[in-house]
């Protein structure tokens, strides 16, 4: 690992990296939370809101079994959303600072 | 490779032999030689890709990690086959069968785990990752601090889930074929010593793989057959669920005298309704935490991103995964649900108690039933399917249990990283071979042990030590070396403990108050009006027998009057005298079915008492649980990222501040990540 050729710290300040990170942080946290929160909602319906959960809605279909398959749906969609972003975006800006890295802090 | 070749007809003839000794299984005697004709089927096209993988495995980053050179799509359907374990598979199908909507809530959470992984350790890891969450640590951390811990705590995690893994996998091939229990757990062991030693990752990742497609294809035809015959309609197969008597009578026996005021289709209903298997929420919220964060920590998953030859990689290769798991475990609710149906709780748990047989039931019935050809030959596909995942999962946990102990601990701390390539490979490949030798003696010694509790104890240490280790040595400028080395011991053994003072022990005075009902009955019972539930005095007493706690009760309905209840062996008389004077073929059956189930009952519970004369308390001195969860995340996973912090502030390490920006920037942006070998 011949790594420190490189200013890291100069990578780290410059606008660019800067600019990637905080776009990655707050939606990266935004959809972590998002996420933890709806998958300990079913647990939490199943013991305290029972009586939701049982309600028919579609045939013998309940508002519990409606709620655990958008458990599934809910994660597919979030892996969906944070692929696209990823392959759209930061991909691109993180390319563009590794084109660049040997140029950042006056190439060590 | 010629010189290995003995030893491939070796481990084929050993199972081959293992096969001829079969005895009684879920498989009928005449219909056998289909099983082993699938068996062998399998075991060739491994083989096969072992010795191709096998010619193309000399050095370190071959054996570790492929070469680099898994495509996304391939690693994340090796990622399922590493994750789709019999716990999962044929647990999950299991308990839907028995327990209806439980069983179904019970694997959203091992979906949901992958966006953990997703989204904030699979692309950094592979971007400053080499072969082991080590190698994570000690990026920044001081390298032979954080590869000792790092190791200790992935032998630790692969060890508990590894022994789940063998004893699980004896007794199923037993139930299902009746192999005998020690040539199972050698037959799995032999053969997953081959693609390990021989192939490395390369055949590692192409048997979980080849397991993958089958156990889906074999899903998703169960499921056409299934479901089909509703239309694909999902209100007009939960309908036929309601319907049905056999799902009707299982809700009646686990509701207990509630069922006296409920209609058949009121209880059919309740099936598809949350509450008959997990009872303690806050267990599952514990639970909850552990696969959701554990599955992140777990070494055998990260270990699978450093196989791919970019970040970009990586998290396709997760996005298939998610997309895999999830589909398989919908199929699941239809195998359950199907398997409750069409085969009923009854036969299902007379096989197996937690419900494991239910899948491979389901497709003897769909192909015709016991006695029929098609029958068996699916039972036998299924059998195979559930024999390759078993083979698949622990080839995974050797390869990292091995890979910490050959790349961390020999060659990064006892050899200070100063290893000839070469030497490094050898190291490896005996480092499996001890490992896989311990785990089949693991599987032996662990005979007729209740394990299943240690997938859920794995889950816990990898989210109490593993995550909080990496998760804050990726994201926290401060964490350092001092921190993560206080957090995963404080995490792991945290777990540990919590375990050990827990009802997942065995109790003796509760082992031999049931062991004496059974024997013994039980006296009469006055009638009893409904009860409200009771909630614990306080939080900490939902969680401790602590001193002075109300304990929380759930609500009882009302019961009637209950007569006293006959011991085993006073039925057991009865039953004998009254057979001579049977004469309809049927009742005899019945008759000599109940004996044999009531002397079965009476050998256990003898056992039982003999088992535990002269014991009063459990491994740990404890007369009865101290921690009332079955789960110890909800505290050891704080208590993990707390100690870490805490250690991190109270001590400054230099070295781990000076490498933070290059780790950051790394981690974002794959600049100089390990690349893929020149092939």
């Amino acid at each position: 690992m011949s790594s420190s050729q490189l200013d890291w710290a100069a990578i780290d300040q410059d606008p660019r990296f800067q600019a990637l990170h905080k776009k990655k942080t707050s939606f990266l946290w935004g959809l972590m939370l998002f996420s933890i929160v709806y998958y300990f909602l079913l647990p939490v319906g199943a013991a305290y809101f029972q009586d939701l959960f049982k309600i028919k809605v579609w045939g013998p279909v309940n508002v519990g079994i409606l709620f655990a398959l958008s458990e599934f749906i809910v994660a597919w969609i979030i892996a969906g959303i944070y692929a696209q972003r990823a392959n759209r975006e930061y991909d691109a800006m993180a390319a563009e600072i590794v084109r660049d890295a040997k140029n950042i802090g006056g190439g060590k | 490779m010629g010189r290995h070749t003995p030893l491939f007809l070796g481990a084929a003839a050993l199972l081959v032999s293992g096969l001829a000794f079969a005895g009684a299984g879920a498989v009928a005697d005449e219909f056998k030689w289909m099983t082993f004709a699938v068996f062998g089927a399998i075991i060739a096209i491994t083989m096969y890709i072992t010795y191709w993988a096998a010619r193309q495995t000399h050095t370190t980053s071959e054996f570790y990690a492929a070469g680099r050179s898994v495509t996304g799509l391939q690693n994340g359907w090796a990622i399922a086959g590493d994750y789709l374990s019999a716990a999962s598979f044929l647990g999950i199908a299991g308990l839907i069968s028995l327990y209806g909507y439980d069983g179904f809530m019970y694997s959203v959470g091992w979906l949901v785990a992958y966006i953990t992984v997703l989204l904030v350790i699979a692309e950094p890891c592979r971007n400053i990752g080499k072969y082991t969450l080590g190698d994570i640590l000690a990026f920044r951390n001081h390298p032979k601090a954080s590869k000792t811990v790092a190791a200790l705590s992935t032998i630790t995690v692969s060890t508990f889930y590894l022994t789940a893994q063998m004893v699980g996998g004896g007794v199923l091939i037993k139930t299902l074929i009746g192999i005998d229990y020690h040539i199972s757990v050698i037959g799995v062991g032999v053969l997953m010593l081959a693609y390990v030693v021989f192939g490395g990752m390369k055949a590692t990742t192409w048997v979980q793989i080849i397991k993958a497609i089958l156990l889906v294809t074999a899903s998703i035809l169960l499921v056409m057959f299934t479901w089909g015959q509703y239309g694909f309609s999902l209100p007009g197969f939960l309908q036929a669920v309601v319907d049905n008597p056999g799902v009707q009578k299982q809700v009646a026996k686990l509701v207990g005298d509630a069922a006296l005021t409920m209609t058949p289709q009121e209880l059919g209903q309740r099936f598809l309704e949350p509450g008959l298997f997990l009872k303690n929420p806050i267990d599952q919220i514990s639970l909850g935490m552990a696969l959701v964060l554990g599955t992140a920590g777990m070494p055998h998953i990260l270990m699978r991103f450093f196989t791919v030859p970019t970040a970009q990689d990586a998290r396709k290769s997760v996005i298939w995964a998610m997309a895999i798991i999830g589909g398989f475990y919908i199929l699941t609710l239809f195998l359950g649900m199907g398997a409750a149906m069409n085969v009923g709780a009854g036969p299902i748990a007379a096989l197996d108690k937690g419900g494991n047989m239910a899948a491979p039931l389901l497709a003897q019935y769909v192909g015709g039933g016991a006695d029929s050809m098609l029958g068996n030959l699916f039972l036998a596909f299924v059998s195979a399917v559930a024999f390759a995942t078993i083979v698949a999962v622990v080839a995974g946990l050797v390869l990292a249990a091995a890979s910490a102990m050959a790349h961390d601990i020999y060659v990064g701390v006892i050899k200070g990283d100063h290893a000839s390539p070469k030497e490094q490979v050898v190291a490896a490949r005996i480092s499996s071979l001890i490992v896989g030798v311990l785990a089949i003696y693991v599987g032996i010694a662990a005979e007729g042990q209740n394990v299943a509790h240690l997938v859920a104890l794995a889950f816990a240490v990898a989210a109490s030590s593993n995550l909080p280790a990496v998760f804050l040595t990726l994201y926290w400028k401060r964490a350092n070396t001092y921190g993560i080395v206080l957090g995963m011991l404080v995490g792991a053994i945290s777990a540990i403990a919590l375990v050990m003072i827990s009802p997942n022990m065995t109790y003796p005075k509760a082992v031999v108050k049931d062991a004496m009902k059974v024997l013994e009955g039980e006296p009469a019972q006055p009638a009893k009006p409904a009860v409200a539930a009771v909630p614990a005095s306080s939080f900490a007493c939902e969680l401790f027998a602590l001193e002075g706690c109300v304990k929380s009760e759930p609500a009882k309905h009302a019961s009637p009057d209950k007569p006293a209840k006959p011991g085993a062996p006073e039925k057991l008389v009865k039953l004998q005298e009254k057979l001579p004077t049977l004469s309809d073929a049927k009742e005899i059956e019945t008759a000599k079915k109940d004996i044999a189930k009531l002397e079965k009952d009476i050998k256990k519970a003898e056992d039982d008492l003999k088992k535990m004369e002269g014991q009063t308390a459990s491994m740990v001195g404890l007369e009865k649980p101290f921690f009332l969860l079955k789960n110890p995340g909800l505290i050891s996973i704080p208590l993990g990222f707390l100690m870490v912090i805490i250690g991190s502030l109270l001590f400054r390490d230099k070295r781990a501040e000076d490498m933070w920006d290059e780790l950051y920037v790394r981690q974002n942006t794959g600049i100089n990540a390990e690349g893929a070998s020149a092939h």
